[in-house]
């Protein structure tokens, strides 16, 4: 998976979790929260359908690496391809 | 101490077979039902009574993935009541409008679906949601209201059974007398349609009604009624004190001037018609009325075989000789909407104190003489010589009852 895949699965979990949110200009490198009207419980979406789509396990320390668009490739790239 | 009187300004509903009171009305006097069969998970079609208003008209499609069925019912109720009231929502005194919502129950939907949803990856409860909580707390619905509105007041749930719609009202109503509030958004919502428990423990009760046409399938008082049809819906309402109402020119729809709460302490399913009895008379005490004075009294039954008739021996012997007394019932169309049931069969009668018609009783075949009762308005509207006072009937489960009496306004 590359990091511009990575990133279309994140706005894809975003994209059920926040339905009403415009996502065709979301700045990779600008914080999620400052682009969407994301709250904390939104971030635990994000985590809780990583777990379920993609069996991917984000530790609360980890959560900050959600930030932004980039963060999450960056994070996020390395535990898919460790899936495969 | 004299009380504040207290009146309906506003009445926003979604039910079955409508979604505005006047489209609900209009489906009452047409005798059009809201009956349909659903997939129930684990149990296969079902009978239900389903809304159908447009829940994004006030929520986000966010807010109503994290909220529940039974707050969104109730954020339109609310909505719709405020609207009819013709007031902004900017316009209330949010730190002293206070939201009271009536349920029988709430968190069987929201848990079985967590559960279910865990079935999915082996009961792993890591899967388990965080929207769990806040989905299931008994307040869930009143807050939903509380958080879309942005009103700071008292919002929280009365739960009450079948009850509850009727509470809701008579806790917004003190509330208003106790000048804890200057306005109040009341009454009942259900959503239990979504929680396949409550069909399967109405059928292991054998009380949950089959007919090959679902709109027959809820027939209080007929013969070959067989149980009840669950239904989701809401009714809410804004009350507010007489002259608060009046300083504004608000519409009034009437006046709440007689309730009466009780148990019967004899059982956990079962009615007790002396209790029942007894609960309509401390009604008609506390507004200071005499039965002859009622001239439609809207009951309960949910068309079990046993609840009808002692419902009926309750009304017969506390409407006797009372020749200008109607008596209806409004589960035949809409099933029985819980929570939502009392105070949204109300809403079907308010309109009499205009046109002076009594929806009937629809699905009634063959009367069960038990059942039959002086008054009682079958199959097709009448026309009342005059409705000055309604009498609204809501029992529930462990032995709950209440009796509410609306007056035509009248200064």
């Amino acid at each position: 998976m590359t990091k511009d895949e990575c990133k279309q699965v994140v706005l894809d979990i975003i994209a059920e979790i926040a339905p009403d949110e415009d996502l065709s200009d979301v700045k990779g490198e600008v914080a999620l929260r400052e682009q969407l009207d994301l709250d904390s419980m939104d971030f635990l979406d994000i985590v809780m359908e990583l777990r379920k789509q993609h069996s991917i396990e984000v530790p609360e320390a980890d959560y900050v690496q959600l930030a932004s668009l980039d963060s999450c490739a960056e994070y996020l790239t390395p535990k898919f391809n460790a899936l495969v | 101490m004299a009380l504040s009187r207290v009146v309906i300004t506003g009445v926003g509903l979604t039910s079955p077979n409508g979604n505005t009171l006047e489209e609900f009305r209009r489906s009452l006097l047409k005798g059009k039902g809201g009956i349909s069969r659903i997939d129930m998970r684990y149990m296969g079609q079902v009978l239900a009574g389903v809304c159908d208003f447009e829940a994004t008209k006030y929520q986000k499609r966010k807010e109503l993935r994290v909220g529940t069925r039974a707050g969104s019912i109730s954020i339109y109720c609310a909505r719709e009541a405020l609207a009819d009231a013709g007031l902004a929502v900017d316009q209330l005194d949010s730190k002293r409008t206070g939201i009271y919502v009536g349920t029988t129950e709430h968190g069987n939907v929201e848990t079985e679906n967590e559960v279910y949803n865990i079935s999915q990856f082996d009961y792993d409860t890591k899967f388990w949601s965080h929207h769990h909580n806040p989905r299931t707390v008994s307040n869930n619905p009143a807050g939903e209201v509380s958080l879309n509105l942005k009103v700071h007041g008292p919002a929280y749930t009365i739960g009450a059974a079948c009850a509850a719609g009727n509470l809701g009202l008579i806790q917004g109503m003190q509330m208003l007398q106790l000048g804890e509030v200057d306005f109040a958004i009341a009454g009942g919502v259900s959503e239990s349609i979504r929680s396949f428990g409550i069909f399967a423990g109405f059928k292991s009760q054998g009380a949950l009604a089959e007919h090959e046409d679902p709109n027959k399938a809820s027939r209080p008082f007929d013969v070959d009624r067989n149980g009840i049809v669950v239904s989701e819906g809401g009714a809410l309402y804004t009350l507010e004190r007489l002259e608060d109402a009046q300083a504004r020119g608000a519409k009034i729809y009437g006046e709440i001037v007689g309730y009466k709460i009780n148990s019967d302490a004899t059982d956990y399913v079962l009615p007790n018609p002396e209790r029942q009895a007894e609960c309509m008379r401390g009604a008609l005490e506390k507004a200071g009325i005499q039965p002859s004075d009622i001239h439609i009294v809207s009951t309960h039954a949910t068309a079990t075989p046993l609840g009808d008739i002692q419902e009926c021996e309750a009304v017969r012997e506390v409407f006797a000789n009372c020749p200008d007394t109607h008596i209806n019932n409004t589960k035949g169309y809409i099933g029985h909407a819980m929570g939502a049931a009392g105070s949204l069969e109300l809403a079907g009668n308010l309109p009499s104190f205009e046109d002076g018609l009594v929806h009937p009783t629809i699905n009634v075949d063959n009367l069960d003489p038990k059942c039959d009762l002086p008054g009682l308005v079958i199959n097709e509207p009448k026309q009342a010589k005059r409705v000055d006072a309604i009498l609204n009937n809501s029992f529930g489960m462990l032995g709950i009852n209440s009796a509410l009496i609306i007056k035509r306004f009248s200064n």
